[in-house]
């Protein structure tokens, strides 16, 4: 049905969880690209048009998802970008992107936390895509 | 050499000169301490001038008149406390009472020394007070490494700990949902990834049993003979379904009356997993050899594979917690990351050892432990 598929790439070092959200992102009906690096990701952004990135926070280094977020910005600034991450729940360190002080600093345009629910991913997916 | 600076309060010029003759090619040097400390003399005529310099400048050690002409040496003393300076006080005075001596203590003055004083007295209390003001600093810094250190590894242990339960997590819900159809075949890959992940996090557990025995030093240490052969040999058995798998040769070459006195455990430990690693890190159809000799009073345990080796930066990155050289090459093998760090931390601390490795890009790596003989 859907003419012009989207393109959403998933960008996270943990490769089982690479595989699960490439599962569940490919059943909401996008095409999936992955990379299990920044530098993987940085790649791919340059070379493919994606529509949507979803990537983890903490790759090769403490801070690969927020360079990852920002460098993707600058490249294509209009490319939403969600940052998963278990870091919620590990640290007790709230990250948000809600506030416009948060937003200056975090590049991304929303956070979700590591095992959302397949309809929540849908629905937060949806919303970045006007959908 | 480190240089303490002193601060001498006294309107006295005799008394400030006097110090400053009696501390210049003074040394203090202790058998635990790195290096020796000298003195640096300021000096000031008020205690107003004294709070200027303090606030302008560290001073470690302060040498206090309490009869000054302006504000008093307490108020000095005082201010000190109020500001919590790093600096140690010690009171001169010649009109020491109880009651002074009382109120100099409660505002955390060292010590006294009374006036008139000879160089000895003088030489002998600067000697106390920078011993005990080396141990504070040095105590206040290990507290301070030590929590940090903790609180690094708790952190990173959670992350380790819970990467995997969340995988197996994420595989079971989708087997759940049949999220892939109705074909059983296609959910192998996916048990065959759990099952991977539950090894690995058992293996973390078993470390981390490893490390907290020698973190504690609990486990009564049992020191014997210990077959090297023998020990080499299980290691090995260990891992032949693996080295079966991946098609690798392993190769020992060692004397088989090589001894050595240790704890058993403790050698196992370190020959089970340069093994272990020596197979896991290896590619297809490659061969590990593991030599053991020994040269003079020296063991010698050399681990070599043909593996997919590392750069310089990662190889020294390799022996600290939770480190895993995350590549292409890596990111489908399973470990804790602990291994080497403890296999190091019984080589250097338990045996007074050394531990290095060489490596080459997929060429291959060498593992080589020496352990003196007593």
């Amino acid at each position: 049905m859907k003419e012009n598929k989207k393109t959403v790439l998933i960008v996270d070092d943990d490769v089982d969880y690479l595989a699960q959200m490439e599962i569940q992102v490919k059943r909401l009906g996008f095409d999936v690209l992955t990379a299990d690096t920044q530098k993987a990701g940085e790649e791919i952004i340059i070379r493919e048009k994606i529509d949507l990135a979803i990537i983890d926070l903490m790759m090769e280094n403490k801070d690969s998802g927020f360079i990852l977020c920002y460098k993707m910005k600058k490249i294509n600034p209009k490319m939403p970008v969600i940052i998963a991450s278990a870091v919620t729940a590990e640290t007790g360190l709230n990250f948000g992107v809600e506030t416009l002080a948060d937003r200056s600093w975090i590049k991304a345009d929303t956070f979700i936390e590591k095992g959302i629910r397949p309809d929540q991913l849908e629905r937060e997916i949806n919303k970045l895509l006007k959908i | 050499m480190a240089t303490l600076k002193v601060l001498v309060v006294d309107d006295e010029p005799g008394i400030r000169s006097g110090i400053l003759r009696i501390l210049r090619n003074f040394r203090v040097g202790y058998p635990f301490m790195d290096e020796d400390f000298d003195f640096e003399v300021v000096e000031a005529e008020t205690g107003e001038k004294a709070i200027e310099i303090v606030e302008s400048q560290p001073i470690d050690i302060i040498l206090l008149d309490n009869k000054l002409p302006g504000m008093d040496g307490i108020e000095v003393l005082e201010y000190i406390k109020k500001k919590e300076y790093d600096a140690q006080v010690m009171m001169i005075t010649s009109y020491a009472s109880l009651d002074l001596a009382v109120k100099a203590t409660n505002n955390g003055a060292f010590n006294f020394v009374p006036k008139p004083f000879t160089p000895e007295e003088l030489r002998s209390s600067i000697e106390g007070i920078t011993k005990h003001l080396f141990l504070k600093r040095m105590t206040r810094q290990m507290n301070k490494e030590g929590k940090q250190v903790r609180f690094q590894f708790l952190s990173v242990l959670s992350h380790e700990l819970k990467s995997p339960i969340n995988a197996v997590e994420g595989y079971l819900k989708i087997m759940k949902d049949r999220q892939v159809g109705e074909n059983l075949a296609d959910y192998d890959t996916m048990i065959d990834r759990s099952l991977e992940r539950i090894k690995g996090m058992r293996t973390l557990i078993m470390d981390l049993m490893d490390l907290t025995r020698l973190e504690s030093g609990k486990k009564a240490r049992e020191m014997r003979k210990v077959d090297l052969f023998q020990v080499a040999r299980i290691a090995m058995d260990t891992m032949e379904p693996m080295a079966i798998q991946k098609n690798v040769k392993m190769h020992l070459d060692c004397p088989e009356t090589l001894t050595i006195k240790a704890d058993p455990d403790e050698m196992e430990i370190i020959v089970n997993n340069l093994v272990s690693n020596a197979v896991k890190y290896n590619k297809d159809n490659g061969n590990v050899f593991v030599t053991l000799r020994q040269v003079n009073s020296i063991i010698n345990i050399k681990v070599e594979d043909t593996g997919i080796g590392m750069t310089e930066q990662e190889s020294a990155l390799l022996f600290q917690e939770f480190v895993r050289i995350k590549n292409e090459k890596t990111k489908m093998i399973t470990g804790s990351g602990l291994g080497l760090s403890i296999v190091k931390k019984l080589v250097e601390g338990n045996y007074q050892g050394t531990i290095s490795v060489r490596s080459k890009p997929d060429v291959g790596t060498t593992f080589t432990v020496m352990l003196p003989l007593n």
